[in-house]
């Protein structure tokens, strides 16, 4: 049911959650119609902690103005780091207000201006996010038609909307726009609405392909990232940074950088820096300042990590579990036992970490290029023991995130440094320091045990998880006697990594669907089974099966008992919502291990994909960029010491590496839209892996499949 | 000891009194404004600072602002004329070929230098001329199609 609160001139809430006064907001957009809403089912959904989701529920944030020159805007605290939400945020805005598309804009990440939002991350703008605001534009709609109906002087039910205009039906020349309305308004609406899922076949917009709106910006150097802007007096900062994590500063001679002219130290304690109006200048200095340090490096390494972390003092927890282990082995005709490993992994977004603040009055003035605008604005509130509306954070254009800008440490160091310093300061960390403190996708150990009957049916899966969370843990598979356990990090006990970790695209799913899909794999051949055939044999799950179906009707695929010397691999499984399947061919070249993807097919099951072009480019990037994990991205590190500190001993895809990609995206228009940045990329490097066993018997058991470890797989063929 | 540098930036002669020691990405980025440069890497190992200097694509991160007296610098913001954009821009929009769009000028200024050299290049030498450029998001197959498509209009085909 919904509910409008109209309450022009009730009083109205007199702060935002983002601290700002309802009236100066106002002030800063002009006149108009607002429209205030609460995103209900993205509270819902994500679940967040009380703390987190701040005064959501008591409160309404700007959302969507019409301002009086008919301009549309939309204020998300959603950031656009590639991902396009600006192009499909702005369809489904277009398509519940009738207007045409070009109209809307979006106002992205400021939290003076934008509704609270704990990030943009877990695929979640489109599928929780986007209905909500569907709800608030069709909503907006009705308001518009309410106010047309007193202008007009006819009933509401008599008029009809298109493309911002408002006409009455039986007298076409008796029309109202949408700014003519708006003109000379102040006027606040407040709805309580929870989201429906529209009529597929009303949609203008919605569901049809549409190129990205930021794309000219982009391709001519227009576009503003944080790191392209510049204010009066700006100075660059470079900060005194450990030789490991963990090491201590003992003692510190600044002398060397002061010398250098047009630069200053500014020192807080251990927080050192160097300024300069030149940013040549800060690198030159940062360098010459001489630290010693003394070390407590945890005694473990790149590859001494997976016995580590299974001897680690953790937290067990059964996730699931259903019918009896112990009876499943008992029926089994054959059980498998295997290890996956998987390593740390960075996020290696081409633009770096980056902020700029400057400290106006009393008001800190922040611009990051960060996933998680309102969790650096509390940061900053609470490092430097400030209020939240004397803190604003803006997010411009952001270079790449893929869950490494959900940490936002380089925005608190501006912000400190403009206190220090009384200057707007500009933090661009180096490509090392962006190794150094990324927060990388944690290295995880998976075992599964498990065992098939003649007929090939799965009789049991009992599935242990070091480090890797859950998310793409489950079964899939219709398995009668299962168990998950998930192992975690138990940090008031015993730390286990060395540095940060945190989401990585997809966040541990590709571990998961890693270990499943590989074991289903050797099931399959052990069982002398087709493996498409042995996984629909074993599934129940109908998205899963039309996936895997439509992948191999895309690839052509042939089927054959494994391994048959053609090169090809299977593997699927969800993430945010969203069902996917992929088939790949690879060449394997058996004198120096080195594997190429020939091609690759994707099948997604999305839901309502609201920008199939969209869409469709981000499971293109999804499995390009899958072929990093798959290949080669591996931290390699000693203690708390990153030893990968650049692109050249860190490699990430390039040209050479990339397939023929097909993908196909299932017919959903009646569901509702599921996540779209993250799904394709969780099964490549299972396919990939089974692919390579395909083609030569040689079974790898952990990502990255370099040529050294394909080389080692083949001795044991 | 600063000194006066002359040169030629996006086909406008220029010149500045610097640190001759100063990395070009910098000095185009900081004096001139021309933030369409990017930093990635410092290291010459990305290509997102890659512009072009006397048509040659060169990493401004690795060259002191010194080495370009007397040549003819074109950053990403130089490449449309008259308002309208360069065939392999116009190629990048047309194929979406861009995600974040932060390694997008050092790729279209790469491409632009690879079809100087070869107007017709194969999929195999686009590959090689664009292979150290870096891109996360994984537009690459997107690019191949946008360097062909280019390639074709700069022919005056379509």
């Amino acid at each position: 049911m919904k509910k409008i609160k109209d309450v022009i001139k009730k009083e109205s809430p007199e702060k935002g959650s983002s601290g700002m006064k309802r009236r100066s907001f106002v002030k800063i957009l002009g006149g108009g119609i607002f429209i205030f809403f609460q995103p209900w089912s993205a509270f819902d959904l994500l679940g967040l902690p009380a703390e987190q989701a701040r005064s959501l529920t008591k409160d309404y944030n700007a959302f969507l103005h019409i301002a009086e020159d008919g301009t549309i805007s939309c204020f998300t605290g959603k950031i656009e780091m590639g991902q396009g939400v600006i192009t499909s945020l702005a369809q489904m805005m277009a398509d519940e207000l009738n207007v045409p598309f070009e109209r809307v804009k979006m106002v992205m990440g400021d939290t003076d201006l934008c509704p609270y939002d704990a990030g943009t991350w877990g695929s979640q703008t489109t599928q929780t996010f986007g209905p909500a605001m569907r709800a608030a534009a069709a909503e907006a709609r009705a308001v518009l038609t309410d106010l047309a109906s007193a202008r007009l002087g006819v009933p509401a039910s008599q008029l009809e909307v298109k493309d911002g205009i408002i006409t009455d039906s039986k007298n076409p020349k008796n029309t109202v726009t949408y700014e003519q309305l708006a003109q000379g308004k102040k006027l606040e609406k407040y709805l309580d609405v929870k989201p429906t899922v529209e009529d597929y076949t009303k949609f203008t917009y919605m569901g049809t392909p549409y190129k990205r709106v930021d794309s000219v910006e982009k391709a001519t150097g227009q576009a503003k990232y944080t790191g392209d802007l510049k204010l009066p007096g700006m100075v660059f900062a470079r900060i005194l940074r450990p030789p490991s994590h963990g090491a201590k500063m003992t003692s510190v001679d600044v002398s060397g950088a002061e010398k250098i002219e047009g630069v200053k130290v500014v020192r807080d304690g251990d927080f050192i820096a160097v300024i300069s109006e030149n940013k040549d200048k800060v690198d030159e200095a940062i360098v010459k300042i001489n630290a010693e340090y003394s070390f407590n490096e945890m005694n473990v390494n790149d590859r001494t990590v997976y016995d580590w972390m299974v001897k680690a003092q953790s937290r067990s927890n059964v996730v699931r579990t259903g019918g009896d282990i112990e009876e499943g082995r008992r029926i089994s005709s054959k059980v498998f036992e295997s290890e996956y490993h998987d390593p740390y992994v960075a996020h290696a977004a081409i633009e770096t970490h980056t902020a700029l603040a400057v400290l106006e009055g009393d008001k800190m003035n922040v611009w990051a290029a960060t996933q998680s605008p309102f969790g650096l604005q509390d940061a900053i509130v609470r490092e430097l023991g400030m209020t939240r509306e004397k803190v604003r954070v803006r997010t411009p254009y952001v270079g790449g995130g893929f869950g490494g800008k959900a940490a936002y440490q380089q925005g608190v160091e501006a912000a400190k440094l403009a206190r220090l310093t009384g200057k707007p300061v500009m933090v661009v960390w180096s490509r090392e320091e962006e190794f150094f403190y990324d927060t990388f996708h944690t290295a995880n150990v998976i075992r599964v045990n498990s065992g098939t009957d003649k007929s090939g049916k799965i009789t049991f899966w009992d599935y242990h998880v070091w480090f890797a969370g859950t998310r793409g843990a489950e079964v899939v598979y219709d398995v009668p006697n299962f168990k998950t356990t998930s192992y975690s990090e138990n940090r008031s006990v015993f730390a286990v990594h060395p540095f940060g970790t945190g989401p990585w695209r997809a966040p541990n799913n590709n571990s998961n669907t890693f270990a499943r899909e590989v074991q289903i794999d050797i099931m399959a051949s052990a069982a002398g089974i087709d493996p498409l055939e042995f996984r629909l044999n074993n599934l129940k799950d109908e998205k899963m099966i039309a996936c895997l179906k439509s992948v191999a009707d895309k690839f052509g695929y042939v089927s054959g008992k494994t391994p048959s010397g053609r090169g090809i691999g299977i593997a699927c499984g969800h993430d945010a919502g969203t069902w996917v399947a992929e088939i790949t061919e690879v060449k394997v070249d058996k004198s120096t291990g080195k594997v190429q993807v020939v091609r690759i097919a994707c099948s997604q099951d999305m839901g309502l994909c609201v920008n199939p072009e969209g869409a469709l480019i981000q499971m293109e990037g999804c499995i390009t960029m899958a072929l990093g994990y798959t290949f080669s991205e591996e931290m390699h590190f000693e203690g708390g010491n990153i030893l990968d500190r650049n692109f050249d001993s860190y490699s990430i895809p390039k040209f050479s590496w990339v397939p023929e990609i097909d993908c196909v995206i299932l017919d959903r228009k009646n569901m509702p839209p599921k996540g779209g940045g993250e799904p394709a990329i969780i099964a490549v490097g299972a396919a990939v892996c089974n692919a390579i066993h395909d083609a030569t018997g040689a079974r790898l058991y952990r990502t990255p499949m370099t040529p050294e470890r394909v080389m080692e797989a083949l001795k044991k063929v | 000891m600063e000194q006066k540098i002359r040169f030629k930036l996006n086909n406008k002669k220029t010149e500045l009194v610097t640190d001759p020691n100063q990395t070009l990405v910098w000095v185009l980025r900081n004096h001139f404004g021309l933030t369409g440069t990017k930093y990635g890497c410092g290291t010459g190992f990305c290509g997102a600072c890659t512009v072009l200097i006397d048509n040659e694509s060169v990493r401004s991160c690795m060259v002191p602002v010194s080495d370009v007296a007397g040549k003819s610098v074109v950053t990403i913001e130089g490449l449309a004329k008259r308002g309208k954009l360069h065939p392999v821009q116009q190629a990048f929009v047309d194929h979406d070929a861009l995600q974040c769009g932060y390694c997008t000028p050092g790729m279209i200024l790469t491409a632009v230098a690879l079809l100087k050299k070869n107007p017709s290049p194969t999929r195999k030498e686009i590959t090689e001329g664009l292979e150290d450029n870096l891109c996360r998001c994984g537009t690459h197959i997107r690019i191949f199609d946008a360097v062909e498509q280019a390639s074709r209009v700069m022919k005056g085909g379509k």
